[in-house]
């Protein structure tokens, strides 16, 4: 890895940012819609609407310079739409985002361009996100060409070889083609490649998804090892809570299109408070085997084309009531800093339930 | 007796480069009514144990040695057409992807009534009252309605659903269930874990549950092996294997999984990767990987060798070695203690 020297210079400014309260990311009532109409034939002829798929429909959210920000859900909950709006691979319909102050949302591509260098993506499938044809080094590499970030071929590669070693793989490693590695270790190729444009920010949509658990640890102790030398600010997103637990600092979590909850990571996951967050706790296949009963869940994710009036998650909520059916929640602080849209908790009307128990590591693993 | 047994089993694939072992001799059982799980990474050969049951290996995948007896019958080396009859009657098979197996063209209600009539000598109108019966079964609303129906009516979590009646139609003594949870959001995988549960206390179906998943395992499985490199590494009761995990394999792993609740800065990692096919290492598969790997891990293959409950391939084990359980046990909790003073150091 770096120099120590390098390291702790890089772990006093980090510190220094840490302190500085001003928030890296700051999202505002970001929306995103997609236009799922029949086209205007069949439209006209079979007499039917627009149809409009609310894929992100007004979330707030802030994240901090140094902080891990987790984003939850299941499928078609809007949270890789978010990934996506962030590094501007979508435009927002509607909302802000601002990095630093700064609303990116409505740039242009060539006021994004230097934008782009600060903010960087690590997909989900380390197979699809690296070019076949390519050598590891001119991956890695394009980056830094595409910014000027390194003069001349010899600085390129002394560059290439540094982050490399970055992520803990030979500098040889360059002249292969990516067929040549496994998932784990494309995976890491995808994080260098990421971090060739010294970006202050990743968004890092399902990372370790793909990968077996014991390449997974491999990867999520890369991902802390790297943002503690480096300041770097991660937004998390990921359908496993265990791993965002274990890796967020906040969590967020999504259900069609909106949040739900957001809070810090040890709160969330000790005292959830919207009936949709304790759901997901409950569900998780528990290593302790206690045996424990669980809330017996029906239902599944409506469609989101057509969702539910009022609060989206009333059909599978137990303690929903006229007001849930009718009105939209709003999202609502709370003492300890959390935000939870639902009625209920607004209300008081939903029983504490016991603080979800949580299950102690399994004996004789620590 | 137990349902079926497998003893010695060997899975080849013959390739231009030479011969690739994707199961190497591993044996295990089945009794009826019970859940083993099967878990490993992959390319640990899980599937393929899987698919050499119910005798569906692609080709050119071979079963190359050893036996498999469902019921005292054996039926490794069936001709395919038995096979066949074996496979809808005795053996129900459940795959990751319900929409691939599932015939998009074909209704649900055919698809059913299909497999019923093939088994059974049910009449069309019985096969369909089945077929109703079983979608009741599996949880599935107004079935007499969406019979009728085709997969891409369904969602995820029902299509699985129907994948599961699907294996249930004439009462199979085993089901061969292949990551059934793996295509699925956690809220619908508990839904699905609790009714394979629920189906086999009542029907007494003996299943094989295939995953990556230790949390799915602990939930639903009564015993559990463990696979690496295509051999079984660790097979014991549950609780057993994932509380006191003795092979430093299943060790490693249990420890790589994050858990909430537990306060870490660093998750354990098993050092490297899975070998490949083509080079699995002398002695035992997991030696340049494994912390307490010693003289004789690189030159012989460790048989399984019971310990407490459980059985273990793993030298550390052996007696004669001059090394006994407690020994290891000790060097097993030195390493841990290890691990976690580098990581507050780190």
């Amino acid at each position: 890895m770096a120099d120590a020297p390098a390291l702790t210079e890089a772990a006093a400014a980090r510190e220094a940012r840490r302190k500085d309260p001003s928030a890296m990311l700051k999202v505002t009532g970001l929306k995103r819609y997609f236009d799922v109409s029949a086209p205007w034939l069949n439209r006209v002829i079979e007499r039917q609407p627009r149809q409009i798929l609310k894929a992100v429909d007004g979330i707030d959210f802030s994240i901090g310079r140094g902080e891990t920000f987790g984003l939850v859900g299941e499928s078609g909950c809007g949270k890789s739409t978010v990934a996506r709006l962030i590094v501007g691979l979508y435009g927002p319909s509607d909302g802000s985002i601002e990095l630093e102050g700064r609303d990116i949302a409505g740039l242009t591509r060539k006021q994004m361009a230097p934008m782009r260098r600060r903010l960087q993506m690590i997909f989900q499938d380390p197979y699809a996100s690296l070019n076949p044809r390519w050598r590891v080094r001119d991956i890695i590499a394009e980056p830094i060409r595409a910014f000027g970030l390194a003069s001349g071929p010899k600085a390129i590669e002394r560059r290439v070889g540094e982050l490399l070693e970055f992520v803990k793989l030979n500098p040889r490693d360059g002249e292969k083609y990516p067929h040549e590695f496994s998932g784990g270790q494309r995976q890491r190729i995808s994080i260098a490649r990421a971090l060739a444009s010294e970006p202050e920010f990743l968004v890092c949509d399902e990372p370790t998804s793909a990968l077996d658990v014991s390449v997974q640890a491999q990867i999520l102790n890369l991902m802390k090892d790297l943002q503690r030398e480096l300041g770097l600010t991660y937004l998390f997103i990921s359908h496993n809570l265990a791993v965002v637990y274990h890796i967020s600092d906040r969590v967020g979590v999504m259900y069609l299109g909106k949040l739900a909850e957001v809070a810090a990571s040890k709160t969330l996951f000790t005292t959830p408070r919207h009936p949709y967050t304790r759901l997901l706790l409950d569900t998780i296949p528990d290593l302790d085997m206690t045996g424990r009963e669980r809330m017996p869940v029906a239902g599944e994710v409506p469609n989101p084309i057509t969702p539910p009036p009022g609060c989206t998650f009333h059909p599978r909520c137990p303690f929903a009531n006229d007001r849930c059916r009718a009105e939209i929640p709003q999202p609502r602080p709370l003492g300890d800093g959390a935000i939870v849209a639902c009625h209920g908790v607004e209300e008081g009307r939903i029983p504490e339930g016991p603080p979800l128990a949580l299950p102690p590591k399994p004996e004789g693993l620590d | 007796m137990a349902l079926l047994e497998v003893n010695n089993l060997v899975v080849e694939f013959p390739t231009r480069k030479g011969t690739l072992t994707a199961v190497d001799d591993i044996s295990l059982h089945i009794d009826q009514g019970e859940v083993l799980g099967v878990v490993g990474e992959s390319g640990a050969g899980k599937s393929m144990t899987g698919a050499a049951i119910i005798g569906l290996l692609e080709p050119p995948g071979r079963v190359a040695g050893g036996q498999i007896t469902l019921d005292g019958q054996r039926i490794d080396n069936l001709p395919y057409e038995q096979m066949r009859r074996i496979r809808g009657k005795k053996i129900g098979a459940i795959f990751q992807d319900p929409l691939t197996s599932l015939n998009p063209l074909y209704s649900i209600g055919r698809q059913l009534t299909e497999t019923i009539e093939t088994h059974t000598d049910m009449t069309p109108t019985q096969a369909r009252e089945r077929a109703i019966e079983l979608l009741t079964e599996v949880g599935i609303p107004a079935p007499a309605r969406r019979v009728d129906q085709y997969p891409h009516q369904f969602s995820g979590g029902m299509r699985q659903r129907v994948v599961i009646a699907l294996a249930l139609c004439v009462n199979p003594r085993l089901i061969i269930a292949d990551e059934p949870t793996t295509a699925l959001d956690v809220s619908i995988q508990a839904q699905i874990i609790a009714l394979l549960k629920k189906l086999c206390r009542e029907h007494g179906t003996a299943v094989m549950l295939v995953t990556h998943d230790m949390g799915v395992i602990a939930e639903t499985a009564d015993r559990v092996a463990v696979m690496y490199a295509g051999r079984i590494a660790e097979i014991g009761p549950v609780r057993e294997v994932i509380k006191n995990a003795k092979h430093p394999y299943t060790h490693g792993l249990m420890g790589s999984i994050p858990a909430i609740g537990h306060e870490s800065e660093r998750l354990e990692q098993i050092p490297g990767a899975m070998p490949r096919l083509t080079d699995i290492p002398r002695g035992c598969a997991f030696n340049p990987r494994c912390p307490h790997e010693f003289g004789k891990c690189g030159e012989l293959r460790p048989d399984l060798l019971p310990v407490e409950d459980s059985q273990v391939s793993c030298w550390l084990y052996d007696g004669q070695d001059g090394r006994n359980i407690d020994a290891s046990k000790k060097l097993v909790a030195e390493t841990k203690a290890d691990a976690r003073l580098e990581a507050t150091n780190g």
